[in-house]
């Protein structure tokens, strides 16, 4: 069943991840965590005065560059410096040793596998860099990637512990001693509160309320703030609605997550359109819990815009070390659009560049969805466990009992509840492609094509009108279906629905493309 | 937490929810919530969403009792989806247990429009419903939308068997329906003795749709501002 649902412990499959997963330091190649070498020392400082001065622009040099450099240089195999080795570089200064440290476990995470006492580690860091932050008295701008990055990684290594957290069957005696000894380390209360905190501190609701009425400048300053304040909380805020929405999808409450992003407008561009990896992010999770909602309409619409951007922009980000991230979320959001147009076709819905690039990856599958058999049910499950978000078990683990591994429980749970809903949903697809042949057909006589009887199909024609109509987040009815029909009586009568030329926009575009003739044709002339 | 007098309490709930919803505290509260909403007959998804998560964080202070309630509520509030947004939260162990094996056939039925298996499998499990005072009256309710979704002239016996309703109590019920929602009956085809027409909407009456399909949007016609120039 679970077959291709890959619950490795290693950070994004994409990352590379050394063999020696026994949890090592890269003690073994001679880490020497007081060694500091030259390049550091020049990195650390610099990066301290840049962020004394507000210096954004170098910041951001340093940060998505030079750190990189150095890391891929120097430090492929172990860990940077410890941070009581850098901090007499840079003052001691309370709130630098505590970002450097954020940055010293992202390192870890994303190139050698973190033990259990530095995920508890990064835990305290985390939650003495938020208290910091939230007590007000962070003075700072920071490019916006880095504030996504911090919060991308907090919820990132939540669930990374969860996962660690429920594999409880080969943890070593030490191990498990400091699973009992911290427990209160990522326990999802803390996550959820400082999340929670940090969005109402930063009264990031209600500037985003005042920016609707021109009271406010947010947006348009891409969350910079230009009056001589900081930026940090107010970001922080920002994204970690991002970050709840991410959580709730993790714990399967999908209602609130979606509640929780809310706030923003995500039919309109916006400030997490500014960071590539916000923006997919936020789609990929909105898509899903859409999908997962029934509303299958917004989230094929969501799906496709999102998409049709990877594909115009993503060539300016292959230097990037998210480039790997975009790419597998692409894949993920395709198997999910495929799952979303098997339940409910569109065929107005998806521009054309996207829907080439679905056929070319899922034409088969989708065929065999729309089949509906018991092969059918096993291209839903590949596909939902490939593209679901690593679902987790918030509650602390049973350290007692017979040592199991549950980790793989959230995940089950979902699978099962999405597939059940694929089973009511089987007669449906039947009845669709009969009703296409027809304007009015007699209850009976369908009935008699379909091999069921009357009564039967009654109540088949009542759930695809149920199913197809989803109740939206403000309690409105919605059509999902381009295929409708009502019955007087006993005649089924179809709505026409045939997909009507789009003359305006055919116009619109032969305008566009014969200005760019035109205009060409122009600059011939003066050769 | 004082004891406050019944309104306050559902008051202050839905402020905690609000603002401060991930406190291990507020089970209690959440719990009588719960409790609330079926003797007032009202209903709070948050709410309940909100203990279900609660539940999930710590399974030793689940009730099940109160799951169930939870469940059945949902269960009401259809055709909104509430019933599996709170199985999703829900382990599966859990689930395994024979009240909720119940309510997930109830639920299935009324997902696939099977009202007539819906009413006889809840006949055999009146208990369980009958705590849960006005149950009835909202399933009633959930398989009108669905018939009005559908039809626009329904057979009587159909309506019938989707509302459980028969005879006398039946012509009764389609007085009062006719008297205040504006249905109407007709005299149907040789087969069936009675015809119901339900008042018109969107979704049974085609024409009826705002068609969006058509329009175009302003910033597509934008787009060529600089040719019109």
């Amino acid at each position: 069943m679970a077959s291709s649902y890959d619950y490795d412990d290693g950070p994004y499959d994409s990352r590379p991840y050394p063999s020696s997963a026994g949890g090592q330091q890269g003690g073994d190649l001679g880490y020497d965590p007081n060694f500091v070498p030259d390049s550091v020392k020049t990195f650390v400082v610099h990066l301290y005065r840049y962020i004394r001065e507000k210096n954004v622009y170098e910041i951001l040099q340093m940060y998505e560059g030079s750190f990189q450099r150095l890391s891929e240089r120097m430090f492929r195999d172990s860990p940077w410096p410890s941070v009581e080795a850098v901090a007499p570089y840079v003052d001691n200064d309370h709130v630098f040793c505590l970002l450097y440290r954020e940055m010293w476990f992202r390192h870890v995470y994303a190139r050698l596998s973190p033990t259990g006492r530095q995920r508890v580690d990064s835990w305290d860091n985390y939650c003495s860099l938020f208290s910091v932050v939230l007590h007000g008295v962070v003075n700072m701008q920071l490019p916006i990637l880095w504030l996504w990055d911090m919060v991308d990684e907090f919820v990132y290594q939540f669930q990374s512990y969860c996962q660690y957290r429920a594999k409880l069957k080969n943890k070593t005696e030490e191990e498990l001693q400091l699973l009992k000894q911290y427990d209160q380390a990522w326990n999802v209360y803390g996550v959820l509160n400082y999340l929670q905190a940090l969005v109402e501190k930063s009264m990031i609701i209600q500037i985003l309320e005042r920016e609707k009425e021109g009271l406010e400048q947010f947006t348009a300053t891409d969350g910079y703030d230009y009056q001589g304040g900081s930026n940090v909380l107010k970001m922080l805020g920002y994204y970690s609605m991002i970050g709840l929405l991410r959580v709730h999808c993790l714990l399967g409450d999908y209602h609130t997550g979606l509640k929780c992003l809310a706030p923003i407008d995500i039919s309109q561009q916006g400030v997490y359109t500014t960071v590539i990896g916000s923006h997919i992010f936020t789609i990929y999770h909105y898509g899903f819990a859409n999908l997962m909602l029934r509303r299958y309409v917004e989230a094929t619409r969501e799906f496709n815009k999102i998409l049709l951007y990877i594909l115009k922009f993503k060539q300016y980000h292959q230097k990037s070390p998210q480039f790997d991230q975009i790419l597998k979320k692409n894949e993920q959001m395709y198997a999910l659009l495929a799952i979303c147009l098997s339940l409910c076709p569109q065929t107005k819905l998806i521009e054309e560049n996207v829907s080439a690039q679905l056929k070319e990856k899922y034409n088969d599958k989708m065929l065999k969805m729309q089949r509906f058999d018991d092969e059918a049910y096993a291209v839903f499950d590949e596909l939902f466990s490939y593209a679901c978000p690593k679902f987790i078990t918030p509650s602390a683990p049973a350290l007692e009992e017979p040592l199991i591994n549950y980790n793989q429980d959230a995940y089950r749970l979902q699978l099962k509840l999405f597939l059940y809903e694929v089973k009511q949903q089987q007669l449906l697809a039947g009845v669709r492609n009969y009703l296409k042949l027809y304007s009015t057909i007699s209850i009976a006589k369908l009935a008699t094509y379909m091999e069921v009887d009357e009564a039967t199909l009654r109540t088949i024609l009542m759930t695809y009108k149920h199913k197809m109509h989803a109740v939206d987040s403000d309690g409105k009815i919605i059509c999902n279906s381009d295929l409708d029909f009502y019955i007087i009586d006993d005649i089924i009568h179809v709505i026409d629905a045939k997909a009507r030329k789009l003359h305006g926009d055919y116009f619109l575009r032969q305008i566009l493309k014969f200005e760019e003739i035109n205009a060409e044709l122009d600059r011939v002339k003066l050769d | 937490m004082g004891r406050e007098p019944q309104q306050q309490v559902s008051f202050t709930v839905e402020q905690l929810v609000a603002v401060n919803p991930y406190n291990p505290d507020i089970l209690a509260d959440l719990e009588n919530y719960v409790n609330e909403q079926v003797l007032s007959q009202t209903y709070n998804l948050d709410a309940n969403l909100c203990l279900l998560r609660l539940y999930q964080f710590e399974p030793q202070r689940m009730s099940i009792q109160i799951v169930e309630r939870i469940l059945i509520k949902a269960l009401m509030a259809m055709p909104a989806q509430d019933f599996s947004l709170c199985l999703f939260l829900i382990p599966e162990q859990v689930q395994m247990e024979e009240r909720f094996k119940t309510l997930i056939v109830l639920s299935h039925y009324l997902e696939t429009s099977r009202f007539h298996q819906f009413w006889e499998e809840a006949a055999k499990n009146r208990h369980i419903l009958e705590v849960i005072p006005g149950f009835e009256q909202a399933i009633q309710a959930y398989a009108i939308h669905v018939l009005t979704l559908t039809y626009q002239k329904v057979p009587r016996p159909v309506l019938a068997e989707a509302i459980n309703v028969e005879g006398l109590s039946l012509d009764k019920f389609l007085e009062y329906q006719a008297a205040n929602n504006g249905w109407v009956l007709e005299k149907g085809s040789s087969r069936t003795q009675q015809l119901v027409v339900f008042p018109r909407n969107e979704f049974n009456h085609p024409e009826l749709r705002k068609n969006t399909a058509d329009g175009i949007p302003l910033e597509h016609v934008t787009r060529i501002f600089p040719v019109l120039v």
